[in-house]
């Protein structure tokens, strides 16, 4: 039953178990290697937890029914992210190359693999370095009281505020105006933002000190990178446990609704957030796990990583909803008190006669008496689950509803710097997976020449980037970043993951791979992976590839802009993306996937070319020197 | 002669409330004195009145230059429970004749920041209805606070830089060095003997045993 596809060669191009061996116990070879497992442990937990897992999987879990949600997410978990995991530590750690070595390795057909990665990598790279470029922004303003977000700046004429402030909040203002400057329409470039320059310049600097030598100097770096958002988290907990309202914003969080379950999104989404949250298919997880000993026990540290990611997935849900709770509450309360100042104002009453407690009643009794003058007074609905649900994921959750949350917190600096510190360390360290993901590739493909050192290599790699995500900081670079967001790093990676199982499994041969793995870590991997490695898994990344594509090729696609001129100002606008841009999308997507067959078929041409023509003057050689 | 009397000292008052309620230039004040102070909340009563009265004086003096002005040109009327009530100013040299409302908010406006104090309440707990309240002046920093945050930042990435790229140079050196000492050796020893040496893996030869001093056995 077990299919094997054919793979000439293979034998050849790998390190065979003693070759490995002695090269473990000579420890040599010119390889990096890690300090120490803690080292490695820290790097691969900063790579998988980033940004995600603050932003995006509190909003999954409270939109798809709350505690309820933790059952798709677990299953898949189980079924998809640990099993992928630990196919991508082994095949590092047996094959002992970055992501382009190891599919070439594998055959040199699957080469297109590694070099999808590489594609999805540096195009990941680009525009996550510029969020934690806007995350430095906001740390470098959080050194001032009162905090820039907190209050409307005053117009030119000092009458008033600004206009586009008064008619939505200081914290949009801050956001869209005075950090992005958005453009009302992505063909609009706006031009670029100088400040927004030198924000970029600083987050690829200190990009560029930490990743300056490979492995060697991230290394050191993933001790305070990867550690210090926990210690920032906890403090949260415990201050936002202690404001009003927190509890109200956990149980909302949690509050299971089963009926979701039923739902196919739910799962697709649970799906979708197990894959993109294990910064699987990128390669940087491949080139960590070379580095370590060939009998490191890959099993446990795919178990344990992958526990540690969904535990922190549902801490930092916990510590966001705490604090939205609170804002919620804050909002709520400030709601009802206007209304309440109203109809005081209005009816003459003393202060004190109406109050949360009675409000419904008081109402009722005075819309009983005085109908028209409470319908003219255009009094606001205060709903505090209409609150506690406002759009509260992405950029959104992070500069604008958790900054005003912030401003409303006594000691507000000093929450904004621990809040930002948190984004910078969790983005930073996802960052040194993607660098590593194009890095090492690059090398392998052999595009530098080998006389360069690493620190030129990663100096001139860092440069580029820089250059090329300067599309970021002009005006319109918020609605690029969203383009890239959903094309760049959504359908190339499914199908990396797709192709990485089906190459190890039946390209490289599963036997093989048990085998090695019994080299490895001294035992046959058991059923559990077994089953999942070579059907479930593949058939779960199949399912959540042919959804997204299904609803990315029918849905007709846009974006929302900010447009103060629009009729639903300060609501977003939704804007139809203009023609040129499915050029771009197709750019974006489609050269990384495409380059998976395409690179198969380019190769098939170039030999099929080669055997045809004269390699004939060498065979001759050949027969003539075996002749002699 | 006793009607003409009592004609004569309920006259004022009575005037002075029509003088009140049906003017243009009066202002609604409001305030909201529990919101502002909780549990510390004085009561409102005829003595705060009086205060609000001195202080609205108060603030027409200053904004006249006049100092004619006295508490019995200050004309309270529609006191509700609410705290909220209108007033109308009295010109000093004319009972009967009333300030306009602009010179009226002008003096309020100059003196808000006295008049909040007296009743220990802010610009949105003491209303003037139609006078808004003056905003603050923005904070104007020499250097904004973030480009010094920056530039912190930006620094220490440059020295991080420059000293990994330094301790990168120097090791370089160092092994070249090390390399250019072995091979001088080499050469040098190859020049005294005339044999090729260098064909010897490592720099130290072969330890000979024919040649040794050491013989355990020959001890004189």
């Amino acid at each position: 039953m077990k299919l094997k596809l054919l793979n000439p060669g293979l034998e050849d191009r790998i390190l065979s178990h003693d070759e490995l061996e002695r090269l473990e116990v000579e420890e040599a070879g010119d390889r990096p290697k890690w300090d120490n497992k803690a080292q490695y442990m820290l790097t691969c937990v900063g790579f998988c937890v980033g940004l995600g897992n603050v932003w995006r999987f509190p909003y999954l879990c409270q939109s798809h029914g709350g505690g309820a949600f933790m059952i798709p997410f677990l299953i898949l978990l189980v079924f998809e992210g640990i099993p992928l995991l630990h196919l991508e530590f082994a095949i590092g750690q047996r094959l002992r190359k970055g992501s382009v070595g190891v599919w070439r390795t594998i055959n040199p057909y699957m080469l297109g693999v590694g070099i999808a990665s590489m594609c999805v990598s540096f195009l990941v790279s680009l525009y996550y370095n510029t969020i934690i470029a806007w995350v430095m922004w906001y740390f470098f303003n959080s050194f001032q009281e009162p905090l820039p977000w907190s209050q409307c700046p005053i117009n030119a004429n000092r009458t008033g505020l600004v206009s586009e402030c008064e008619r939505s909040s200081p914290v949009d203002y801050f956001w869209y105006r005075e950090t992005l400057n958005t453009s009302v329409a992505i063909d609009e470039t706006g031009g670029l933002q100088w400040w927004m320059i030198l924000c970029l310049i600083s987050a690829w600097g200190v990009l560029y000190v930490c990743c300056i030598r490979g492995i060697e100097t991230t290394g050191k770096a993933v001790y305070v990178t990867s550690t210090l958002p926990y210690v920032v988290l906890t403090i949260f907990l415990i201050r936002g446990l202690t404001l009003k309202g927190s509890v109200d914003g956990i149980k909302f969080l949690f509050t299971p609704d089963l009926n979701e379950l039923a739902n196919p999104s739910t799962w697709l989404d649970a799906g979708a957030q197990v894959f993109y949250s294990f910064s699987l298919a990128f390669g940087g997880l491949i080139s960590f796990s070379s580095y370590n000993s060939v009998h490191n026990n890959c099993e446990q540290d795919a178990v344990i990583i992958s526990i540690i990611n969904a535990f922190t997935s549902i801490y930092a849900a916990t510590v966001i909803y705490s604090i939205i709770g609170f804002r919620a509450t804050e909002r709520f309360d400030d709601c009802l008190s206007g209304n309440i100042l109203t109809l005081l104002n209005t009816f003459d009453l003393p202060e004190g006669n109406i109050t949360q407690s009675n409000y419904q009643e008081v109402l009722h009794s005075l819309n009983s008496t005085n109908p028209d003058i409470i319908s003219n007074l255009h009094l606001k609905t205060c709903d505090l689950n209409s609150f506690l649900s406002e759009g509260v994921e992405g950029t959104g959750l992070a500069f604008i509803v958790f900054t005003e949350a912030i401003t409303k917190m006594p000691l507000s600096p000093l929450w904004s710097v621990l809040f930002f510190i948190m984004l910078f360390c969790l983005g930073l360290s996802s960052m040194f997976g993607n660098i590593e993901g194009v890095l090492v590739p690059l090398q392998d493909l052999k595009v530098f020449p080998k006389s360069w050192p690493k620190e030129v290599i990663s100096g001139v790699t860092c440069l580029v980037c820089c250059l090329v995500g300067l599309i970021f900081v002009q005006g319109s670079g918020n609605y690029w970043l969203a383009l890239f967001d959903s094309f760049a790093g959504s359908i190339p990676l499914l199908i990396v993951a797709f192709s990485e199982m089906i190459g190890v499994v039946y390209v490289y041969g599963i036997d093989r791979f048990n085998e090695d793995m019994i080299f490895m870590i001294g035992h046959k991997p058991n059923i559990f992976w077994q089953a999942t490695w070579r059907v479930i898994s593949p058939l779960i990344m199949l399912a959540i590839f042919i959804f997204y594509f299904s609803t990315i090729v029918t849905k007709e696609i846009f974006y929302i802009a900010w447009d103060p001129e629009s009729e639903n100002f300060p609501t977003l606008e939704k804007k139809p993306y203009p023609s040129w841009i499915y050029v771009i999308i197709f750019l974006l997507a489609g050269i990384p996937s495409l380059s998976v067959p395409g690179t198969a078929v380019f190769r098939a041409i170039r030999e099929y070319c080669c055997k045809k023509h004269p390699s004939a003057p060498f065979q001759m050689k050949l027969l003539i020197i075996i002749s002699i | 002669m006793l009607a003409g009397v009592l004609l004569l000292i309920f006259l004022p008052p009575l005037v002075a409330k029509d003088l009140c309620k049906d003017s243009q230039d009066g202002f609604k004040v409001r305030l909201s004195i529990k919101t502002a102070l909780g549990d510390d909340a004085y009561e409102w009563n005829e003595s705060e009145m009086f205060l609000f009265r001195s202080t609205l004086a108060y603030a027409m003096r200053k904004q006249t230059k006049q100092d004619t002005y006295n508490i019995t040109n200050i004309l309270v009327c529609n006191d509700t429970q609410r705290v909220s009530f209108v007033f109308v100013v009295t010109s000093p040299d004319d009972p009967d004749q009333l300030i306009p409302k602009e010179q009226i908010e002008q003096a309020v406006r100059q003196n808000k920041h006295r008049i909040n104090n007296a009743f220990l309440l802010s610009d949105m707990t003491l209303e003037f209805v139609g006078i808004p309240p003056t905003l603050a002046a923005p904070i104007i920093y020499d250097t904004e606070p973030w480009l010094i945050v920056f530039g912190v930042v930006i620094g220490a990435v440059a020295v991080g830089i420059v000293a990994l790229l330094m301790s990168t140079v120097s090791k370089k050196r160092r092994a070249k060095e090390k390399a250019a000492g072995l091979s001088e050796e080499d050469e040098g020893i190859v020049k005294e003997n005339g044999t090729a040496l260098s064909g010897l893996g490592g720099k130290e030869g072969v330890y000979n045993q024919t040649f040794s001093n050491d013989n355990r056995f020959t001890e004189l």
